[in-house]
């Protein structure tokens, strides 16, 4: 009596569809850490809707969070090599 | 429903689990993570927009702030979510 009486392909698949959950379930994860930073950063008192001031800053925020994640490890992978010599 | 064939087993009585169930599972089981993650850092948000000093109940306009800080924060989620997928989709084109 078994409860994962699965085949090879069967499991593969499995994992694959999981894997795909896993990296949308990610993809989540980044926005909600985005929001939170760029709440902080953009938001002033809560109003009726989003203005366009606001919308823009939000956007702007991710790109240059992102932008700052890249030049950061750019630069530390740079001082690591550096280092290593 | 079940898409993987039944080649190893003898129905139901093998106990075999159709993976089309794992799935739908796991993918509740994500949602409902993502909801609570939703709700915990958007009342983390509003508590700090709209309580000042702490009264001994939430006055109206303190309700009224709350309602419209969570439509904002989901608006803000909505927008984040777009920049994100356009800069992931832009960082793919790329390579």
């Amino acid at each position: 009596f078994s409860y994962f009486a699965f085949n090879n392909a069967e499991a593969a698949e499995l994992q694959r569809l999981i894997a795909v959950e896993q990296q949308k379930a990610q993809f989540q994860a980044q926005v909600h850490n985005f929001t939170d930073v760029c709440w902080d950063k953009c938001m002033d008192k809560p109003s009726s809707k989003l203005d366009s001031r606001t919308e823009t800053c939000l956007v702007s925020c991710v790109e240059r969070f992102i932008d700052t994640t890249l030049t950061i490890t750019n630069r530390f992978t740079q001082m690591v090599q550096k280092g290593a010599h | 429903m079940d898409s993987f064939g039944s080649d190893l087993s003898s129905g139901s009585s093998s106990g075999k689990i159709d993976p089309g169930t794992i799935m739908e599972q796991v993918k509740v089981q994500i949602a409902v993570a993502n909801a609570q993650e939703l709700l915990q850092r958007m009342t983390d948000k509003c508590f700090k927009k709209c309580i000042g000093k702490p009264g001994s109940t939430l006055d109206n306009s303190e309700q009224k702030c709350i309602a419209m800080c969570m439509d904002r924060y989901m608006d803000a989620w909505n927008t984040v979510s777009r920049a994100y997928n356009s800069r992931l989709q832009r960082e793919r084109a790329r390579i």
